[in-house]
């Protein structure tokens, strides 16, 4: 199948990972998207897909029967291949660990013709290496994984605002009663508000009435923004929006699924508010101290930047150990946002705060980089010769070359 | 549309390509029975276990080659065997080499007989059971390509163009028993059928022709271009006078 083609090449399911870690420049991509067949579901709540079926697709067939994915990402346009690509994390960590952790077996087509069934039993070097491995072990042509049980399509959510770091921390300890947790922060708060935000919480509900069906984009942003839509006055007013809104310190209420697990969704082509030159995503997890010393520090050097941080999401990552040589999520805290990318000033912030992670012994995600550095990697991803040894010789990554080859 | 109880009956020809899959989807998420037919077992093995799981009340499946015309009875025996067919849709086909066809006349007589001939059989049994049982649709995936015949396609143009006028007459013969017949004229889809193709905007998605498939033959339209913007293009380039056409090389 690869003979024809000349140069290196990765598979592609949405493109919806932020960095270079879907691209393969001067290389071939495999689209994927046509390995788009369900292969069973049996009583157990096994499924077996091809990889690349969307989750947003496999919700739509497994919530009436009952079931839910294991794990489910910010958005449902990613494919399962991609899941297992980058052993994906939802806002149920806490309990239910990676997508990865819920991985029974897939088939990997490598590039010298093999086809091999990985599992915690078969080939288990390249079932480690491909869980997290960013697709440069082989093409994943079919997963097979367990669903969970749900009670119906709802989710029973709580809402609270938390005023500052230690608020969060406290609300957190109270995580293992709740199967989501998440909380929105506002990255440009500081001094006594410094890490304030809301906190989402929710289990699996049944949904009284009739389950609305699934929804395409409410709307699309139709053009690129003006570069400077997004600056640190109009975010510091939404965010202060956002963190007012409902006079209640807490509320709660049932959902559908949807809104509640992918609400950028309900935005088609939402990075276009960030204008023309886009934003850098940053996503660190670092272990837990008992203030926060870490996340507080990082949280800091942000808001005095001079750099506009977007939306911001923090986590705390419950124990379970990934099963991937590359998984991402590991103890700890864990903080997402999106930063509007101004040039090298931008840069040399993330690359500061690559440092303070460094120093912590956490990690940087892969998936939401294009820019780590070759010595941050191998820091943040101790295992990397181990996997490197199990990379198929024809594929590769922009990301890929950029962190380990030449 | 059927007025009785239970899920709507559909029976695919050629249900493994990528546009055939796409339009069998569409029917299953509706809970739809299916019937579908095509040459690889193994795939339509496959077919049927995604269709089932995206909400198809039945699949059933039967290895079958268009080309050998003595199997289209026992195939339409069996398609009907549990009762009356909803819907039935053609999606067969293959894009013939037009450079090796103008080499072998082997090669013209055989995309005729498989985008042509076979259909035509095919369509004479089905024919005959829909004016039976008065009700229903057939569907028949032509193309945008029999519209006119241009240099570069113009022997699968022309089965394609063949084919569009006998369905036109069928139409004209079933409307008076209540059965509506669609002709389909896809423009140039994203399939394994065009893989060798250079592809530009013209180019839709499998899910985007199959979906605009659906609902054609929902709303039983007569002749429906896939996607849309097809009629508009199809028109101008029908009216462009010959001694003008023939000059350019399309």
């Amino acid at each position: 199948m690869l003979a024809n083609i000349a140069e290196s090449v990765l598979a592609t399911g949405c493109g919806r990972s932020y960095g270079d870690s879907c691209l393969n420049e001067g290389g071939a991509l495999l689209d994927a998207t046509g390995l788009d067949r369900f292969m069973g579901l049996d009583d157990a709540g096994v499924i077996r897909c091809e990889a690349g079926v969307m989750l947003g697709e496999i919700l739509q067939v497994v919530v009436p029967r009952g079931w839910f994915l294991p794990v489910v990402p910010g958005t449902k346009w990613v494919t399962v291949g991609g899941a297992v690509a980058n052993d994906i994390h939802g806002k149920n960590h806490h309990r239910a660990g990676s997508f990865g952790a819920h991985v029974t077996r897939f088939e990997l087509y490598r590039s010298s013709g093999e086809r091999l069934v990985c599992s915690p039993t078969e080939n288990r070097e390249l079932f480690a290496a491909t869980i997290g491995g960013l697709g440069l072990t082989g093409l994943i042509l079919w997963v097979e994984f367990r669903l969970q049980r749900i009670p119906g399509p709802g989710v029973a959510v709580e809402r609270i605002r938390f005023a500052n770091l230690a608020e969060f921390l406290a609300i957190a300890a109270e995580d293992p009663a709740h199967e989501y947790t998440v909380a929105w922060v506002d990255c440009l708060a500081r001094g006594r508000s410094l890490g304030r935000g809301v906190y989402f919480r929710g289990s699996h509900a049944p949904l009284p009435g009739r389950v609305p069906p699934p929804s395409a984009p409410r709307f699309r942003i139709p053009f690129d923004a003006p570069g400077r839509l997004l600056n640190r006055a109009t975010v510091s007013a939404f965010n202060a929006m956002q963190y007012r809104r409902g006079l209640r310190k807490r509320s709660k209420r049932t959902v559908p699924h949807e809104p509640f697990f992918f609400p950028l969704d309900a935005i088609g082509e939402w990075n276009r508010l960030y204008g023309a030159r886009g934003f850098l995503q940053y996503q660190c997890v670092v272990p837990e101290t008992q203030d926060g010393g870490v996340i507080r520090a990082i949280l800091s050097r942000v808001a005095s930047s001079r750099e506009t941080p977007g939306l911001g999401v923090l986590k705390r990552f419950g124990p379970a150990a990934s099963p991937g040589l590359l998984s991402f999520p590991r103890p700890g805290l864990t903080l997402a946002v999106d930063v509007a990318f101004r040039g090298r000033r931008t840069l040399d912030l993330l690359d500061q705060l690559d440092g303070l992670v460094r120093d912590a012994g956490g990690a940087v995600y892969p998936a939401k980089d294009a820019r780590m550095s070759r010595e941050s990697f191998r820091s943040f991803f101790p295992a990397w010769p181990a996997f490197a040894r199990q990379v198929d010789p024809r594929f590769s990554s922009s990301f890929w070359r950029r962190v380990h080859v030449g | 549309m059927s007025a009785e109880a239970g899920p709507r009956r559909v029976l695919i020809v050629g249900a493994t390509s990528a546009i055939a899959t796409e339009v069998a989807r569409a029917y299953a998420e509706r809970g739809a029975s299916l019937f579908l037919a095509g040459r690889n077992p193994e795939r339509l093995s496959n077919a049927a276990a995604d269709l089932a799981l995206r909400g198809a009340a039945r699949v059933e499946t039967a290895a079958f080659d268009v080309l050998a015309h003595e199997s289209h009875g026992d195939l339409v025996t069996r398609a009907f065997a549990g009762g009356p067919v909803d819907v039935a849709l053609l999606a067969h086909g293959a894009l013939p080499d037009q450079a090796r066809c103008q080499q072998s006349s082997g090669e013209a007589v055989d995309a005729l007989a498989v985008n042509f001939t076979a259909t035509v059989a095919l369509l004479t049994l089905l024919a005959n059971r829909f004016e039976a049982q008065r009700r229903g649709t057939i569907a028949v995936i032509s193309s945008v390509a029999g519209d006119r015949g241009r240099q570069s396609n113009y022997v699968y143009g022309a089965a394609k163009g063949g084919l569009s006028v006998f369905l036109q007459g069928l139409r004209n013969r079933l409307h008076h028993s209540g059965v509506s017949v669609v002709t389909l004229k896809p423009g140039f889809v994203n399939t394994p059928m065009t893989s060798a193709m250079p592809k530009n905007r013209l180019f839709v998605t499998p899910r985007r022709a199959g979906r605009a498939i659906h609902r054609a033959i929902e709303a039983r339209r007569d002749v429906a271009y896939i996607p849309w913007f097809w009629r508009p293009v199809m028109a101008l380039i029908t009216h462009l006078p010959e001694r003008f056409f023939k000059r350019l090389r399309l």
